[in-house]
């Protein structure tokens, strides 16, 4: 589904991704740690197009299209969705007119018709529900005066509406109290299948108790350095970076 | 017609051909042609026209004309009464003949000498250019008046078109909302195979005891063309009077919004929203006057400028010495969506009485790029998220109309002029 090939990015002329590999295929879950500051949100960025990021050299293909070639919205279009580790607050627009127009506009650009009305407000009351978030939230203003466990909710629950093939959650489990991260980590299970894959940025292993990862890859100094299964996790969690730090920091 | 060229010993010379009768008495008219004899055309340096040069106005080759027209294709609301204005006259056969009980509308060309004689005296002639130039050169307009008690369901329309090259047209209306009563105008600026012409309008409103009036105000004019539109307003005690002033086309617009608020226990809203692109001007002077105690002002503005468009923002409320307990709030927001767009905004308060809660205040800035990044990365094309934030960003002033038809014709205007949806 998605094959990242020596992927180099930098911003402001500082290199940040320094030669990347990734290969997810469809059904599959990957989680990527690393520490504060290793590029992993640059990653998140470069894959839905931020275009502040220069892409140096590489290759990213995604469902064996040239992803670095489309615009951010069509890679939205094309089924790649990116819950923001920051969501944005946008005053004014409100989450579910944003959102009928990002669906409107999806089914366009598949040759698929526009969602009525009705079958709208149903999809919204069915994906609400599975994050457990207020249908007063998903009038509101876009993020809002949400709480900081509201805006996370809010991104699985809009990844639910949109229904992607791939999504990258950027820590989308900091903090979240124990609570939260159970409801948004059961919204990312539900929401799994064969079809479709995730990968889950995270800091945090306790993430990958709920969602159990099929792959563990350490991003470090711009480049994944370890990859391993969902045991690695753990020894991360125990272990700290700093043994990664002691094995690459030449 | 009798075509009048003001004579270049005028101060205030400019090569007009205008319509040399006088509508009003000829004691205003006589004054308002003594100050064009001495007051010379304002200039940058004049305080009041910092921002907006006049000279395509002051060297225009300006001629009055009539024109008749077949249709009014501007209505707005079906339901409403509507009267309609070619150039500065009335057009009869544009304009409802049945009007419901508690009001008196016509032209002010249809009434008596006597009737005339009183009117138009709320205006300041001197040191108003344009004031008195209206004084002395009006042709026609509307005079509306709303008898005590009544509720005035239907929306009064009123319809200023412009058509021709040079069209100079002065209008002057007049508005009176006995006590109690209650009305809704919509007044609307637009014009038809127009270039380059001016027009320079004033309306007079007055505002009974516990009277409440709402005007819409739509400005829709050609972008060559240039237009001065002061509204004077008087509100008396327990008075709510609203003006929502939407500027969406016109090359050059300055509205004067002049309000005293003389009675106590009054409203007084001020709303505008200007959406401006190419070379347009926009000037909105606002002044609020609270001469008296108890009483709550409103003033919302907000912009969004496009291109090589200039917006200016001037709002200025007074709270004088006895006029304790005022509220009075004053905001003008503005967004630049290119480089080459300017705004200048300066909102004021000038306070004399000690207990009152008044605030103000002015930004300006771009389109957030992480909310339009955000936008496109659920999907929407980066044109529909702009459009979507700048919906957002005036929504709260669109917000504000109340009457429907206004508000779909908002809405087509801004699809025909910006491919935008902003009201929905
Ligand atoms: N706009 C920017 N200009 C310069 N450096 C940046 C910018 N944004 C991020 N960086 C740097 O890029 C590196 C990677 O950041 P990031 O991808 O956010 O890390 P992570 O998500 O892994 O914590 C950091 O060293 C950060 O300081
Ligand atoms: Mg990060």
């Amino acid at each position: 589904m998605l094959k990242i090939e020596n992927l180099h990015a930098s911003i402001d002329g500082k290199e940040i991704l320094k030669g990347l590999n990734l290969d997810v295929k469809a059904g599959e879950v990957h989680a990527i740690m690393g520490p504060n500051g290793a590029g992993k949100s640059t990653l998140a960025s470069v894959l839905a197009g931020r275009e502040e990021y220069e892409i140096t050299e590489g290759t990213v293909a995604f469902e064996g299209k040239d992803l670095l070639e489309m615009a951010t919205e069509d890679r939205a279009r094309e089924g790649l969705f990116l819950a923001f580790q920051y969501p944005v607050e946008i005053p004014g627009v409100s989450n579910v007119n944003f959102l009928r127009t990002a669906l409107n506009e999806i089914r366009e650009y598949n040759g698929q018709e526009q969602i009525s009305a009705k079958d709208f407000m149903a999809l919204v009351r069915e994906k609400s529900a599975i994050v457990e978030l207020d249908a007063k939230l998903a009038s509101r203003s876009v993020n809002e005066g949400f709480s900081g466990g509201e805006k996370k909710r809010n991104e699985i629950f809009q990844m639910a509406m949109l229904d992607p093939k791939l999504a990258i959650l950027d820590e989308t489990d900091s903090g979240l109290d124990i609570d939260a991260l159970r409801i948004v980590a059961n919204g990312v299970i539900t929401l799994k299948s064969d079809k479709n894959a995730t990968i889950v940025i995270t800091h945090y292993q306790r993430l990958l108790d709920y969602i159990v990862p099929d792959f563990v890859h350490v991003l470090y100094d711009g480049k994944i350095v370890k990859s391993g299964p969902k045991e690695l996790a753990l020894e991360l969690e125990e272990k700290g970076y700093d043994w990664i730090k002691a094995e690459f920091q030449h | 017609m009798n075509l009048e060229t003001i004579i270049p010993e005028m101060a205030a010379s400019v090569n007009w051909k205008l319509e040399g009768k006088h509508l009003l008495s000829e004691d205003l008219r006589k004054k308002a042609l003594s100050v064009l004899e001495n007051m010379p055309f304002p200039t940058t340096r004049t305080e009041a026209w910092k921002y907006t040069r006049l000279a395509k106005i002051r060297n225009g080759n300006f001629v009055a004309r009539q024109e008749q027209l077949a249709s009014n294709r501007h209505q707005i609301d079906l339901n409403a009464i509507s009267l309609v204005f070619v150039n500065g006259h009335f057009a009869s056969n544009l304009s409802s003949s049945h009007f419901p009980d508690g009001i008196k509308l016509l032209a002010l060309s249809q009434m008596e000498v006597m009737e005339l004689s009183v009117l138009g005296n709320t205006l300041p002639l001197e040191g108003e250019l344009f004031n008195a130039f209206n004084t002395a050169y009006a042709t026609d307009g509307v005079y509306l008046h709303i008898s005590a008690n009544m509720h005035i369901k239907p929306v009064i329309e009123i319809t200023h078109i412009v058509t021709g090259t040079n069209t100079i047209s002065h209008l002057r209306n007049v508005i009176v909302a006995e006590a109690f009563s209650k009305a809704h105008i919509v007044q609307q600026y637009v014009t038809e195979n127009a270039n380059t012409c001016f027009t320079n309008v004033v309306t007079e409103v007055s505002v009974a005891k516990n009277a409440f009036l709402t005007i819409d105000k739509l400005q829709y004019e050609d972008e060559s063309c240039f237009t001065i539109a002061t509204e004077q307003v008087t509100q008396a005690t327990d008075s709510n009077f609203t003006i929502n002033t939407l500027t969406l086309n016109g090359g050059l617009v300055r509205n004067n919004l002049n309000i005293a608020v003389n009675g106590q226990n009054c409203e007084t809203h001020l709303n505008g929203a200007y959406i401006l692109k190419g070379s347009q001007h926009v000037d909105n002077h606002t002044v609020v006057d609270h001469t008296v105690a108890h009483c709550v002002s409103n003033e919302l503005y907000k912009g969004v400028i496009d291109e090589k468009a200039t917006a200016v923002f001037n709002g200025k409320v007074f709270v004088r010495k006895d006029a304790q307990k005022i509220n009075a709030f004053q905001s003008n927001g503005n967004v630049l969506l290119s480089n080459d767009a300017t705004v200048n905004s300066k909102p004021e308060l000038e306070i004399y009485a000690d207990d009152v809660k008044c605030s103000h205040g002015s930004t300006t800035g771009q389109l957030d790029d992480e909310a339009i990044f955000y936008l496109r990365a659920r999907g929407i094309g980066e044109k529909a998220a702009r459009q979507l934030m700048v919906g957002a960003f005036v929504g709260d002033v669109f917000g504000k109309l109340t009457n429907e038809a206004v508000k779909t014709r908002v809405d087509q205007l801004l699809q025909e002029r910006f491919e935008w949806d902003f009201v929905g």
